[in-house]
């Protein structure tokens, strides 16, 4: 079996697994950390897809910050005792799990009956992966792009530190 | 070329699909609020493999280039979510979803 095929089953499995016990955890904790798991190994994913680049910054920004930040609001809200955290029965539960796995059957039927046709990654996919060539992309064709999410992170920090504080005049 | 040698696009779009239909799953189950923004994020990293495995499978490089995006706008939607959050959580003493009823018609 391919090196490719192999690790692709390893990571696929294991993003599967982590995301079911990020969505079935009880404690927000536990799933904070299988999250940071998930985030893992799709890097993972994405170095069978030869996309360096991505997976490092998977890495970074999303095992990094943006978990830490939500570790950070689990622990301020302090949300008490993990006995009384426990979710009530919910028959949705049931049904949404159903449709959830109906809609995968459906995929899973379409993508048998009909192929893409694209069979193995593009002759040019390592080198497409670097930083140098999506840096190059990035500051020419993809600058205005570029600029117009810098200014929506702004907005963003601006909008989280309002929304965050206690009084807004003062 | 049989699929132990040589994985199709397919495989990574079906590992796409399974992922983002466990966020929705997670969005429609979960009471708590910080989980459901999880299974957000869960649903952008599901398409994120989509992107990644097309922009690999056809040699062009804009899959990865919105990737990018995606994880910015990601950031940002992570920010600003839990700044509500804590807000929510600052006015009504709870981060359950269905105890928060105020806009319920």
């Amino acid at each position: 079996m391919a090196l490719q095929v192999l690790l692709f089953l390893l990571f696929g499995a294991g993003a599967i697994g982590t995301a079911l016990a990020v969505i079935s955890r009880r404690n927000p904790v536990a799933s904070a950390l299988w999250m940071v798991a998930y985030f893992l190994t799709l890097a993972g994913i994405y170095l069978t897809l030869q996309a360096q680049f991505i997976a490092v910054i998977q890495v970074l920004i999303y095992a990094g910050a943006i978990m830490v930040l939500m570790v950070f609001v689990i622990m301020l809200l302090n949300l008490g005792n993990p006995e009384q955290l426990r979710e009530r029965f919910n028959p949705r539960v049931v049904l949404a799990t159903a449709l959830g796995a109906l809609l995968v059957l459906q995929l899973l039927v379409y993508f048998v009956s009909r192929p893409t046709g694209f069979r193995q990654l593009s002759p040019e996919a390592a080198r497409l992966g670097t930083t140098e060539a999506i840096g190059s992309v990035l500051f020419t064709d993809y600058l205005f792009p570029f600029e117009a999410v810098s200014l929506l992170l702004l907005s963003a920090v601006v909008g989280a530190v309002i929304l965050a504080k206690r009084k807004l005049e003062g | 070329m049989h699929w132990t040698q040589q994985l199709p696009l397919e495989a990574y779009l079906l590992l796409s699909a399974t992922l983002f239909t466990i966020g929705v799953v997670g969005v429609l189950v979960r009471r708590n609020a910080i989980i459901i923004l999880m299974s957000i994020e869960i649903m952008l990293n599901a398409v994120n493999v989509a992107l990644v495995a097309f922009s690999a499978y056809l040699g062009t490089i804009e899959g990865q280039l919105l990737v990018f995006f995606v994880m910015a706008v990601a950031a940002a939607e992570a920010a600003v979510g839990l700044a509500i959050v804590l807000a929510l959580f600052r006015t009504q003493q709870t981060v359950y979803v269905d105890e928060i009823n105020l806009m319920k018609w």
